[in-house]
């Protein structure tokens, strides 16, 4: 955090002044560990056997905030019965499909809700990333559930969580993950005592944990622990995600990302949305509770706001305008599909994955098969020049004067050259004033999509194609000002907020919003952004005026709430569960919630309130219900829907290891996202044979110094200059082993690719004995490309493609390789280096390894663990 | 000047005359030193903004004079960052005033070895038109049964994370109508 | 002990320096316990000054790649790998299957990248071991030459490492297990007698009126006296200028009542800028909370007023020997002597004179 988030780091820095215990795991030491209290180096890639272990320390010992816990957890729901554990499965939970390497959900459902999961198949799921929808509501499930109070039945989700996690004991993480269990224990320990009903512990972690093929379940083993300990919901609480672009969570919110719409709406899939009723239904349950329950005005008055007049209730507004979805789209599958010839254009829109995506070759050989390419940034960056200066040019693989892109660079407007809001990673939407004009032809995102979009209709115009009413139908009139023609980013704000579509009256929240077409909201988590007419999110009164929570600084999705689900800081009567952590209660003489935040509950419903028998929606939620977009009104400790992976988390080696996994005859995630293509491999891993020809573990990450792909910070002098060239930290018993010197060079040779880079020998990497054997790892920072004051090879060249199946993001924090001293070959020599790794490893470029890797998956564990890959 | 103000600033008169009698304070300021002042004193607009790195989103003011930014520092007012800023943010100005940026339009054609120039209006009509023709060529109404598609996956984008909301929801609103439903952006990588 | 004057001892440098309207002494306190090395001095500093790059070379000297206070760098990050146990915390590495540190031998490797010196700084004298061991799978001797000719190619120059261990405290260790990483910003310290101010024969470098020490860039003529006088190698020439530059304590915002740019920036508050006097007691309480949270190594430098420099405007609490982060143990006021020798020196004169007197009598007669 210190290293990648310096002035986030202050507070913890405050905390620790104030007594708090910091302790900072991580596969190298950093700047971070150099403050913390304590450091425990980890091998990449086992962070569930870690936070498992925690889990099980919790349950073993029975820490948990027991009140917490009963109310407001699933824990004493009741799972069907034709639930197998992945501890009696080898790995596997019941469910799985070899055939499609996924699970069928029905017997992961509660009790008597089996047919929950629709038709259960999860396949489709993961080919649309469906996983990310649940970033503002739970999956869907009945709200009336089957509990035992007691804990007791061996079905009721927190047996089964024992059950499930007993196996992670301190040393059982000392075997995995390489940390001594003593070292363990003090971390469990320190997190479990500073939680409870007088104090709160919060987790917090970058989002380097998103970039595993496991990713989404690492975060849901923490949310276990945090649910376990009553630290969500509250101050001081819960799960700070440090997510590193300024605008990342609201990309999200307001997604471009081919899965969703505005405000986690799916987009639509061709078979199963085939008309608007059905694409509504599907993604809220019939008997659900809570506030998703209202799904169909929030996607009417999308819908809406995106074709105006022209959307009505007879049509359905227009829902059969929206392309369909049929698989995976993703970015991945999109790169592999240009390399095959099947894209013809390419927008880049200040992003640069010739050096920020995993499989860097991969990406420049996409872009050279184009017809044509926009790029559109502050700086000729290597996803523009990949034809003049790429690596593959140096190999011979492309060729200037055969490769047909036709690329257009279009110089951006900066942040400070347009006006315009971020959302950051707390949710905080803030306005940023414009403070002068762009320079030259450089412009803001937003012109040159409108006047695209403008020039596109002024085309079409008088077209009878079918295909081209979309566009002509369009609300595409924003006002524009000065002498580019600039529109309005405060009018789109505006419609992003919603308004009455008679009145224009701007809408002061979500539930204003209505699904006969007489509101229009482009996103309703947004709703209120711009509450009584005023920009809300360019509120800048100073923290010296108002309290600590400064709710009138920006404008926090949804409806100004700073701490979600903050029902849950009073407990189940609606009294603050200590006066320390105090944050919002129920007032009895005034009959409604009050507190330093907006209450994160209907604000006059009493904490008594019990549904009427059949109540869905936010009628369903009851008193002591704090988890409002759950669809039970807990918070899950068990995940019935949603996560594609397993309802519970469980330990899976890296899709490359040099390990074979400790826990589980399954070696790595089952489910996890394969790209059978040429260009693309994976090395062997064990039960594979070959593994030993990578036999380093390498991981990669930021430096404080430089940003991502390194285009706003290799370009900068005062940045470039503090870290000025590529190179890799290696321990030195690593050195010793693989003959580095300080300052020297070497190459790190992958199944993909050969980098090199200067190496610096240092104690802060340390080897780690796990299971026995001794394992290395290496660190590379992942900023260096071939453009800018500072050059170098880029790290994300060396791994291949393979995702989480929930929300299809790279596994690019761990992969395996050789190092070798000395500097890498160049030309054509380097691809032989390459093929000649490749024979030794027995990689066949186009297979994929292994998915299963026992004989008999689904709870059939008679065989044990076997190893039966067939490689 | 007059005589006497042109003696009155000799340092050596000061420090002979003055209260500093050894030249090394008072007496040895110059007349620019004594003029000095912070130059965001003088900025004839102050912008506040927000960092354009990470997603901490600490709080900016961009000082601006004669159109140009002058200085971009931390914002104490802000609860979130309190006025402080990281290496990165502390370097805004160098970012948005370096000489690296490209300011113009700048076109390769297929199987060109160099890069030429192009007016950014013809620019413009011109991707107008390759976006026409790959829907036209790559264009999907229905699937092998007769369920709507409505799409081209001949088209792709990647956006990065310091686009703002509006811009996003633009890009989102354009391209779905469009058809165009490949587009991703860095929070899938 | 020469007697205080206003070239030595303690004094308020401003009211000396002819300022009699002049409000508190400002100043820094760097506490480097909080410092997470981020590197925003550096850049805010240079941003706000306009200060050019000091050039794009990998020193490997930890996370350092400035190497050193010059006229292009007016605040340094100095970042120190010691395999030595940091306060109450646990040992990093401990239960991990280390061999013994190399930090001080990776040290004199980054040092050896440069130009040589002649000798290798940082090296305690068991680092021998570290040395052969991590040569073992490789060629160190060629390895070495290679990067000496790269580091001399780009143009890098060694410019002090400081050690990661004051001389003759090497553990000996066989394994590895206690580590930390100290990292400080170092800057001008603007010295109560700062002898690059006294030996200045322009005025170029004067005392403001909030006590410390400015390079005037109208006035400097380049001329270089007063690099040689700083006790803390500080301040510094440009190439292609020829005028001296430093820190200025931001001269400029100070004067409109603003923060310093490092200060202002600093994530931590390990740079706290305040007039001097209350640095120096929330410092002296800071050093009393680190004991009492078992850290005794924590202690101040620069802060005393007796010292050799009258105290520092710009001082530090420091984790180690200052040695350690590159620092002067005992810097002293180049110009200490200076009223002593021109006494001296006028005794002599007069002497000299009395005597060709006498001469000229002692012929007469």
């Amino acid at each position: 955090m210190a290293e990648a988030h310096p002035v986030g780091f202050q507070w913890v820095m405050e905390a620790k002044r104030r007594g708090a215990k910091v302790f900072h795991v991580d596969p190298r030491f950093t700047r971070t560990s150099a403050v913390a209290d304590t450091y425990l180096p980890i091998r990449a890639g086992t962070d569930i056997a870690l936070l498992g272990g925690v889990v099980n320390h919790i349950l073993e010992n029975e820490l948990d905030f027991r009140e917490y816990v009963l109310s407001y957890t699933n824990a004493a729901t009741i799972v069907s019965e034709r639930f197998v554990d992945a501890e009696d499965g080898d790995g596997f939970f019941s469910g799985f499909d070899p055939e499609t390497g996924s699970y069928v959900q029905d017997s992961w459902q509660y009790a008597g809700h089996e047919s929950d999961s629709g038709s259960g198949h999860t396949a489709q799921e993961r080919d649309s990333a469906a996983g990310l929808r649940h970033e503002s509501h739970g999956a869907q499930v009945h709200g009336e559930t089957l509990r035992d109070e007691t804990l007791q039945h061996p079905r009721c989700v927190y047996q089964i969580l024992k059950r499930h996690f007993a196996r992670y004991t301190p040393e059982m993480v000392e075997r995995v993950c390489g940390i001594p269990r003593e070292k363990f224990l003090e971390l469990a320990r320190a997190w479990t005592e500073n939680s409870g009903r007088e104090r709160t512990g919060c987790l917090i972690y970058s989002v380097g944990w998103t970039q595993h093929s496991v990713g989404v379940q690492y975060i849901r083993t923490g949310a276990i622990i945090q649910l376990l300990l009553g630290n969500m919901g509250r101050p001081g609480g819960g799960i700070l995600a440090l997510r590193g672009h300024a605008s990342i969570q609201g990309s999200t919110d307001i997604p471009t990302l081919f899965n969703l719409l505005p405000g986690y709406l799916p987009m639509p899939h061709h078979a199963d949305h085939p008309t608007f009723d059905a694409w509504v239904d599907s993604i809220r349950h019939p008997g659900q509770k809570g506030f998703w329950g209202n799904a169909r005005a929030f996607g009417a008055s999308l819908l809406k706001a995106y074709w105006g007049d022209a959307a009505t209730p007879e049509n359905d507004f227009c829902y059969g305008h929206l392309p369909r979805l049929t698989g995976d789209h993703g970015t991945y599958q999109q790169v592999l599909n240009m390399i095959d010839g099947k894209v013809k254009g390419y927008f880049l829109l200040g992003q640069n994955p010739a050096v920020g995506s995993a499989h860097g070759r991969a990406q420049r050989l996409g872009m050279a098969n184009l017809d044509w390419l926009v790029v559109r940034d502050l700086f000729m960056i290597e996803s523009a020049t990949f034809w003049q200066n790429g690596p593959e040019v140096a190999t011979g693989e492309i060729v200037p004067e055969q490769c047909r892109t036709e690329v257009f660079f279009l110089p951006a407007a900066s942040y400070v050259e347009k006006e315009g809001t971020f959302t950051q990673t707390q949710r905080l939407v803030q306005w940023r004033e414009k403070a002068v004009d762009p320079p030259g032809d450089a412009r803001s995102e937003l012109w040159f999509f409108y006047h695209l979009g403008r020039r596109l209709r002024e085309k079409l115009a008088g077209s009878d194609q079918p295909r081209d009413r979309a566009l002509l139908d369009l609300a595409w009139d924003y006002p524009t000002h000065g002498p580019h023609a600039e529109p309005s980013a405060e009018a789109v704000l505006r419609e992003i907020n919603g308004y009455d579509v008679t009145t224009g009256r701007l809408l002061s929240s979500f539930a204003e919003a209505k699904d006969d077409g007489s509101t229009a909201i482009g996103c309703w988590i947004y709703s209120g952004v711009y509450a009584d007419g005023v920009n809300q999110a360019a509120r800048r009164r100073s923290r010296h005026e108002q309290d600590w929570v400064a709710a009138e600084w920006g404008w926090a999705w949804p409806a100004n709430r700073r701490i979600l689900y903050n029902r849950a800081s009073a407990d189940p009567q609606g009294r603050p569960w200590s006066e320390r952590k105090r944050y919002v209660w129920w007032d009895p003489d005034a009959g409604e919630w009050t507190g330093y935040d907006v209450p994160d509950f209907e604000r006059t419903k009493p904490p008594t309130y019990r549904p009427p028998k059949g109540a869905a929606g936010p009628e369903g939620i009851a008193g002591d219900d704090a988890f409002v977009m759950q669809g039970d009104g807990k918070g899950w400790l068990y995940a019935p829907s949603g996560v594609l992976d397993g309802p519970l988390p469980t330990h899976f080696e890296p899709a490359e290891s040099p390990m074979r996994n400790p826990l589980y005859g399954q070696q790595a995630n089952p489910t996890r996202k394969v790209y059978a293509h040429p260009v693309n491999s994976v090395n062997p891993s064990p039960p594979q044979e070959h593994s030993q020809v990578f036999p380093y573990v390498f991981t990669v990450s930021r430096l404080t110094e430089h940003h991502t792909a390194g285009a706003m910070s290799r370009t900068v002098r005062p940045l470039a200059e503090l870290q000025p060239e590529m190179f890799v930290e290696v321990s030195p018993e690593l050195a010793a082993e693989a003959g580095l010197t300080h300052l020297g060079w070497a190459h790190l040779i992958s199944g993909r690719a050969v980098i090199e880079a200067k190496v610096l020998v240092t104690d802060r990497l340390t080897p780690l004995r796990v299971d026995g054997r001794v394992i290395h790892q290496l660190w590379l920072p992942y900023h260096f490309g071939f453009e800018g004051l500072v050059t170098g090879d880029s790290a994300n060249d060396l791994f291949g493609i393979t995702l989480d199946p929930n929300v299809l993001i790279q596994e690019s924090k761990i992969g395996t390789c050789d190092v070798r001293p000395g500097r890498r070959p160049t030309g054509p020599a380097l691809r032989d280096l390459v093929a000649d790794y490749q024979r030794r490893a027995g990689i066949i470029p186009g297979r994929t390894p292994p998915m299963v890797t026992v004989r008999r998956p689904a709870g059939q564990a008679d065989e044990g663990p076997g190893e039966h890959a067939d490689a | 000047m007059g005589i006497r103000a042109f003696i009155e600033g000799w340092p050596v008169y000061r420090q002979l005359t003055g209260t500093d009698p050894l030249g090394r304070g008072a007496a040895a300021q110059s007349g620019r030193s004594a003029r000095l002042t912070a130059r965001t004193e003088g900025a004839d607009t102050v912008a506040r903004s927000v960092c354009p790195y990470c997603a901490v989103g600490c709080g900016q003011r961009v000082f601006v004079t004669d159109g140009r930014v002058t200085q971009i520092e931390g914002d104490p007012d802000s609860p979130i960052s309190r006025g402080r800023l990281c290496p990165k943010g502390s370097a805004s100005r160098s970012l948005v005033t370096s000489p690296l940026r490209q300011t113009t339009v700048r076109y390769r054609r297929p199987y060109a070895t160099e890069w030429e120039d192009l007016e950014l209006d013809v620019a413009l009509d011109m991707i107008a038109d390759r976006i026409l023709a790959a829907r036209e060529q790559t264009w999907e109404d229905v699937d092998s049964e007769g369920r709507p598609l409505n799409r081209t996956l001949g088209i792709s984008s990647l956006g990065g994370a310091t686009l703002d909301n509006e811009e996003n929801y633009l890009i989102k609103k354009l391209f779905t109508a469009m058809g165009a439903l490949q587009i991703e952006n860095q929070a899938r990588i | 002990m020469p007697d205080a004057n206003s070239l030595y001892g303690p004094l308020d440098p401003a009211p000396d320096a002819g300022w009699v309207q002049a409000g508190p002494r400002m100043g820094f306190f760097t506490d480097t316990s909080v410092c997470i090395g981020c590197k925003a001095c550096e850049v805010a500093c240079k941003e706000w000054n306009g200060v050019p790059d000091s050039g794009f070379d990998l020193l490997g000297m930890s996370y350092d790649n400035t190497g050193a206070l010059t006229a292009n760098s007016w605040r340094h990050v100095a970042f120190i790998e010691q395999p030595r146990p940091a306060g109450h915390r646990t040992p990093p590495f401990a239960g991990t299957p280390t061999g013994g540190p190399v930090s001080a031998t990776s040290a004199a490797v980054a040092a050896g990248s440069a130009d040589p010196s002649g000798t290798d700084p940082g090296v305690p004298p068991d680092a021998a071991d570290a040395a052969a061991r991590m040569a073992a799978g490789g060629t160190p001797a060629e390895g070495t030459a290679a990067t000496g000719a790269n580091g001399a190619a780009t143009g890098t120059r060694f410019l002090g490492m400081p050690g990661a261990q004051p001389p003759g405290r090497g553990t000996g260790a066989k394994e590895r297990t206690d580590f930390r990483w100290l990292m400080m910003s170092d800057v001008c310290k603007h010295c109560t007698h700062a002898a690059c101010l006294d030996v200045c024969p322009t005025g170029a470098l004067f005392r403001t009126e909030f006590g410390t020490v400015v390079v005037q860039e109208d006035i400097c003529n380049g001329c270089g006296y007063c690099i040689s006088a700083c006790p803390y190698g500080v301040i510094d020439q440009r190439r292609g200028d020829g005028r001296a530059w430093k820190c200025t304590l931001c001269y400029d915002r100070l004067g409109a009542g603003m923060t310093p740019a490092c200060a202002q920036a600093c994530p931590t508050e390990s740079i706290q800028y305040g007039p001097l006097d209350e640095l120096r007691e929330r410092a002296a309480r800071r050093v009393a909370q680190l004991h009492g949270r078992g850290v005794p190594e924590a202690r101040l430098y620069g802060h005393d007023p007796t010292d050799g420099v009258g105290g520092d405007g710009a001082f530090f609490l420091l984790l180690d020997e200052p040695e350690v982060y590159g620092l002067p143990p005992d810097p002293v006021v180049t110009t200490r002597d200076l009223p002593k020798m021109w006494k001296r020196a006028g005794w002599a004169a007069v002497a000299m004179a009395a005597a060709a007197v006498a001469a000229f009598v002692g012929g007469q007669s």
